[in-house]
């Protein structure tokens, strides 16, 4: 008998282990003891969590980083959706991250953002920044300021603390995200394919290339391409392109059912990479784009032209938020990153993409003479320019796309933008897609 | 026996008394707590935000059913509910048909057991790469200048490359087909591999015909498959928002595609209200399929 209870103790023993154990377990899982991180050999360095985009979250960037500050960077590269969705949901996940510019009304409005406000006492460069980004919006005086949210729009913060709204260009002494990188947007198209030289909006609804158009799929900055192609051709005057009205947006998305019904539009893409393929595979002919991918279909060999196109560019800024939870010697790397930012080498390693910094003369010390005239000043280049992606990108004698900064950056007609009327916009953007 | 064990005794045997009289609780705790955490609590956190106040920009906590009111008072949302269900049963009629073939070969005529096995673990071949990879495959061989066009041009069927092969429901349907398939085959193997041979053999011996075997044993025994298949088949089509983002390129519709057009935009109070509503459906449908063939009975 004594033996039979012996056995069942046991078991009963046996079991709370096993209980135990998975307690164990669990309580380890709970405090965070597997958290994934490689804390030993990092304990001396400063880390830092940056959550940012393909644009910049790449690995020379880090490598620089890294070596030039003594600091150790976990970057996470994610599209903007997943930035803005980490930002909103998940404050305490990063302690810089990288938002776009024409997401701000949605991420600094909110106040499940937990951001800190940046000071610009702090900021070291401040004062070689470009003027887009104080009281005058404009770099060059006779520069256009554009239609729709112009970063300087929503990059102040009244006060020291977030006060979940803006201040007006230049009227505070704290930014709500200090710029990185900004560009001025067209279309691509196929030179080999198309014949002539484009020069309007208004040839991306022309119906010779039905079925090779290709969008962005993204509603924040595709109307203000197809707003600019539709104001072009003469079908709609816009109030304002970057801020429509709901009857605005009405009458221009009839133009756009109109437009799928007869299959006008090839396909809209949400990845940079998608939007190579378009160009390579030869679904499209003529698409909105991205600077660093025309780069990457012209290396391919294929003819394919960033547009100049004499409406103007679509413009847009992305730029580095700080967490609120940031403090000490961590807020301390975090903003000896932010000044590296605007100190030259991230601003050489975007340029060669075709993108700028906030700090053009900076960015200068760190190209060589040839690569500047290049990529900056719009001149012919001496020696040829290799893509950053490997290869050849120009031969000697080409120029690139668009020109120099000042045409470029100078003629935003609008810029990425979120509307008064953004939730409705999404409404009919989700009832295109279904139509 | 002394006093003190047996005192000990009767405590253990209180004990496990105890046990005895709650096993069944004991034992279905582990996954309890499980679907607690992993499905309950996210549930209840997407109720929450269902009824979050939205302003155009920004989330608030608050109660309110505008998302909801908004959802019913949108034309488009019907459209992507039909877009959504026409999808599904297109999907559900061709995977269907192939699971049934395909299993009904695995099944009754194979002979041997291993050529059986190998066969059906052949059908999860395409299961070796990821299901981003299997997608995106469709977009090289659909394309205007795909493999199949070319094929096409250069056969001389057509002149110009069909269009409608890629970035369209068909290039949806075809690679959801490609993905699912084996999600009817699995369960439908498994319940035709338990129908007794016997049977088959008494019904020829009566002189039934092959269709009567087929009409009268095999598919009502085959019920509890096709169901379990079904239920497969509808949650992964209704909850898939990459595919059809993909190769419609971006212009057809479901929920799920308007669940993350909310979600990525931030709009969650919508994204959630979305997500509740289509969540409802499914268990609607589920729970109805469930009404219709009783699958414990069957199994």
């Amino acid at each position: 008998m004594s033996e039979i209870t012996k056995k069942v103790n046991s078991k009963v023993s046996r079991r709370s282990v096993l209980k135990g154990t998975a307690a164990a377990a669990g309580a380890a899982v709970g405090t965070g003891a597997i958290s994934g991180f490689p804390t030993l050999w990092a304990q001396e360095k400063v880390v830092l969590r940056s959550v940012g985009s393909g644009v910049s979250h790449i690995e020379p960037w880090q490598k620089q980083a890294e070596k030039d500050l003594g600091i150790k960077i976990e970057m996470t590269a994610l599209g903007f959706d997943g930035i803005q969705n980490k930002i909103l949901t998940q404050p305490k996940s990063f302690d810089i991250a990288e938002p776009a510019g024409n997401q701000m009304r949605r991420i600094w409005g909110s106040p499940a953002a937990k951001l800190q406000p940046i000071e610009i006492k702090r900021l070291k460069h401040w004062d070689e920044c470009i003027g887009m980004y104080k009281s005058s919006m404009k770099t060059w005086s006779d520069a256009k300021i554009g239609d729709g949210q112009h970063p300087a729009k929503v990059l102040y913060n009244p006060g020291k603390k977030k006060a979940n709204k803006f201040a007006k260009a230049g009227g505070s002494d704290y930014l709500t995200f200090m710029p990185t990188v900004h560009n001025a947007d067209t279309l691509g198209y196929r030179r080999d394919l198309v014949g002539y030289e484009i020069e309007t909006w208004a040839e991306m609804l022309n119906p010779k290339w039905k079925g090779k158009v290709c969008l962005q799929a993204f509603p924040d900055i595709c109307m203000m391409d197809l707003a600019m192609a539709i104001e072009a051709r003469g079908d709609i005057k816009y109030g304002n392109k970057g801020n429509m009205t709901k009857e605005e947006i009405d009458k221009t998305f009839v133009i756009l059912n109109d437009l799928k019904k007869q299959g006008h539009f090839r396909a809209f893409w949400t990845t940079f990479m998608e939007s190579v393929n378009f160009m390579t595979n030869g679904e499209a002919v003529i698409q909105s784009m991205w600077s660093p991918a025309v780069t990457l279909v012209q290396t391919q060999g294929i003819d394919v032209v960033y547009a100049d196109l004499k409406e103007g560019y679509r413009g847009w800024t992305i730029g580095n938020v700080l967490a609120g939870h940031l403090k000490g010697k961590k807020l301390d790397a975090a903003y000896e990153l932010l000044n590296w930012q605007w100190a030259g080498f991230p601003g050489a390693l975007f340029g060669r993409q075709g993108y700028y910094a906030p700090t053009p003369e900076r960015t200068k010390k760190f190209m060589s003479a040839d690569e500047y005239a290049y990529w900056i000043d719009g001149k012919p280049t001496k020696d040829g320019i290799t893509s950053p992606f490997g290869g050849p990108l120009a031969k000697p004698g080409d120029v690139r796309d668009g020109g120099s900064y000042k045409n470029r950056m100078g003629n935003i007609a609008v810029w990425n933008s979120e509307y008064d009327e953004f939730a409705y916009l999404v409404k009919k953007w989700s009832a295109f897609q279904a139509a | 026996m002394s006093i003190q064990t047996q005192n000990q005794e009767s405590e253990t045997s209180k004990i496990s008394e105890i046990f005895k009289k709650y096993s069944a609780y004991f034992q279905a705790s582990p996954l309890v707590i499980v679907l607690f955490i992993f499905a309950v609590v996210p549930v209840a956190i997407i109720l929450m935000y269902s009824v979050f106040i939205f302003d155009g920009f920004v989330t608030r906590p608050g109660f309110t059913f505008t998302s909801y009111i908004d959802f019913f008072s949108e034309w488009s949302s019907l459209l992507n509910l039909w877009h959504t269900a026409r999808i599904f049963i297109i999907t559900w009629v061709i995977t269907l048909v192939l699971g049934f073939i395909i299993s009904y070969f695995l099944v009754f005529d194979l002979i041997s057991f291993r050529v059986k096995v190998f066969f059906f673990l052949l059908t999860v071949v395409p299961f070796w790469t990821s299901g981003v990879v299997r997608m995106t495959s469709w977009i090289p061989f659909l394309g205007s200048k795909g493999i199949l066009n070319s094929f096409l041009i250069n056969i001389g069927i057509v002149d110009e490359p069909v269009q409608f092969f890629l970035f369209s429901e068909f290039a949806v349907i075809v690679s959801y087909i490609h993905m699912f398939t084996l999600f009817m085959v699995a369960p439908l193997f498994n319940v035709m591999a338990r129908i007794n041979p016997n049977l088959i053999e008494a019904a020829k011996d009566q002189g039934a015909s092959g269709f009567q075997i087929l009409r009268f044993i095999i598919i009502p025994m085959s019920k509890p498959g096709i169901i379990i298949g079904t239920i497969f088949i509808v949650a992964l089509v209704a909850t898939d928002f990459t595919a059809i983002r993909i190769l419609s390129g971006a212009q057809s519709g479901s929920l799920a595609n308007s669940v993350s057009v909310a979600f990525f935009n931030g709009f969650y109070p919508i994204a959630a209200a979305q997500s509740v509503i289509l969540l409802a459906l499914l268990l609607l449908f589920v729970g109805g399929l469930m009404r219709v063939v009783d699958i414990r009975k069957q199994m």
